[in-house]
């Protein structure tokens, strides 16, 4: 994966103002209103009101990405090693990885109330099975002379976790959470939407939509993608540190 | 040292391997195992290694049956086995992070294991001289050459200071050259720690080199044979008569086999 420079970043955000000032003049209506007329509203709006939805947003997504890893990975790590188990559960996990996990937002505000749990724990049920896929996959996958000669070493089973598995299978880890990202975000925007008073979904639907408050709309539709920009920046940077050693092959 | 006695082993497909096979080792001594491909010389390391576990028999090593692989017994295999997402220094450190781990159980780990950060620094930092890839210890297995790969994987396994050594092609896939400095290196080892080492190649003039005691592994069932090879050791051992005569006495060997 190339790792983008701050230049470039800083280049596609000019390409990207520069699109949505051409667009906002070509329509030239108040639903598409001016990048300069909404950046400044964004600017002073993150310093109050939308930066505690952006916040609690941020919170919500983090939270989920971190349960999701938690309990997907020793799952995943247990099941990518134990091929029996894993032959028994593999329809299972294939038959739930395909449902969209949106579909279940009222089974699980009915069975957790609605709650910041339930958003956190639908966005880490989507998680959780790109996690577990790509974990099993990936220690089922590690080539046996390697295992055996850390076992040669002395190592058992858990330390074959700890030192092998665990470490071969965080790039995996990444990809998966990279890969959910977009929807991770979509199912928070729709969660956000109604029964909460806090959240980009909130504010962009609620707060700002709903009283055809273009300008702050687009002020919440920044925040929410400046965010899924954050998240996507931190994975490479955590991609790049740890993916050393597939440089300068 | 080791004892095999009356020893079993078919694959999981029930193709038998060594049927009622013995063998003794002497502390210290070294060994070459050769073998037409199929004669069950790899099968024989995983044994000895505890990787796999005999049908039936008795396979004993310093008194104690072996049941998993035992902390004292290092393996050096054809395919290094390092971790690729580690440099070649914390490659080298895995068996003492390893050893920490599960502290010293006396099944993992020697029931005598210490663990003083400073010495084991200073036994890293001498087998990383010794095997003079020190200047590669930030490097990654993906970045080093194949021999730098198999110095690494030497210097990882007798950084435990292991009382068995057993080797299963280290060199097979190395040039010339790599190939005969890593010989030479083995010999300068086998001197300076005494440990017993158990070679397995197929390339007959290496197990001459390498091996002060020969076993030709024959069809199951049938016995190893034992020739005794007692000039091997020093680097001008290739130029002598000794030499030539036990390579051919093996050739011969080696083509009834076929």
């Amino acid at each position: 994966m190339k790792r983008y420079t701050i230049k470039e970043i800083s280049l596609g955000f000019v390409m990207f103002l520069i699109l949505w000032e051409a667009l906002a003049l070509a329509v030239n209506k108040p639903i598409l209103p001016s990048p300069l007329s909404v950046l400044p509203i964004f600017i002073k709006l993150m310093a109050g009101e939308l930066g505690i939805h952006f916040l609690v947003s941020t919170l919500r997504v983090i939270t989920a990405i971190f349960a999701a890893i938690i309990i997907a990975v020793p799952i995943g790590l247990v099941l990518g090693q134990m091929t029996k188990l894993n032959q028994f559960f593999s329809p299972l996990i294939s038959v739930l990885y395909a449902i969209p996990k949106i579909v279940l937002l009222p089974v699980v505000y009915v069975l957790f109330g609605i709650s910041d749990f339930s958003k956190i724990f639908l966005i880490s049920l989507i998680l959780f099975f790109q996690i577990l896929v790509v974990v099993r996959d990936e220690s089922a996958g590690l080539p046996k002379t390697l295992i055996n000669s850390v076992r040669t070493l002395g190592a058992g089973r858990l330390a074959l976790l700890r030192f092998v598995y665990f470490p071969a299978s965080i790039p995996a880890i990444l990809t998966a959470i990279r890969v959910s990202i977009g929807t991770s975000l979509a199912v928070l925007f729709i969660a956000e939407q109604s029964l909460t008073e806090y959240g980009l979904g909130y504010f962009i639907i609620v707060r700002a939509y709903q009283s055809l408050r273009y300008k702050e709309m687009y002020a919440g539709i920044l925040a929410i993608s400046f965010l899924g920009f954050l998240l996507y920046y931190l994975i490479d940077i955590v991609d790049w540190k740890i993916s050393k050693h597939k440089a300068d092959q | 040292m080791i004892s095999i006695q009356n020893l079993d082993f078919s694959y999981p497909d029930n193709t038998p391997v060594f049927k009622n096979f013995t063998w003794n080792i002497k502390e210290s001594e070294t060994w070459s195992v050769l073998g037409l491909s199929g004669s069950g010389k790899t099968t024989l390391l995983y044994l000895l290694s505890g990787l796999i576990k005999e049908d039936w028999g008795e396979l004993q090593i310093a008194g104690s049956k072996i049941t998993r692989p035992r902390p004292k017994t290092g393996f050096i295999m054809q395919d290094q086995g390092l971790l690729p997402w580690a440099t070649v220094e914390n490659n080298i450190k895995l068996g003492f992070k390893i050893r920490k781990f599960y502290g010293s159980d006396g099944k993992h780990s020697p029931i005598d294991s210490k663990f003083d950060k400073k010495l084991e620094s200073e036994a890293v930092e001498y087998w990383l001289e010794r095997l003079s890839i020190s200047n590669l210890r930030n490097k990654f297995p993906a970045q080093i050459s194949g021999g730098q790969k198999q110095r690494t994987a030497i210097a990882r396994t007798m950084v435990l200071k292991p009382d068995l050594l057993l080797m299963d092609e280290p060199f097979g896939s190395l040039d010339i050259k790599t190939r005969e400095s890593l010989q030479n290196l083995i010999l300068d080892l086998d001197r300076e720690s005494m440990v017993t080492r158990i070679t397995v190649t197929h390339n007959l003039e290496e197990a001459v080199y390498l091996g002060k005691k020969i076993i030709v592994l024959q069809r199951t069932g049938q016995e190893g044979l034992i020739f005794k090879n007692p000039g091997a050791g020093p680097t001008d051992y290739k130029s002598s008569n000794d030499y030539t005569k036990t390579c051919t006495r093996l050739l011969k060997v080696m083509e009834s086999l076929k």
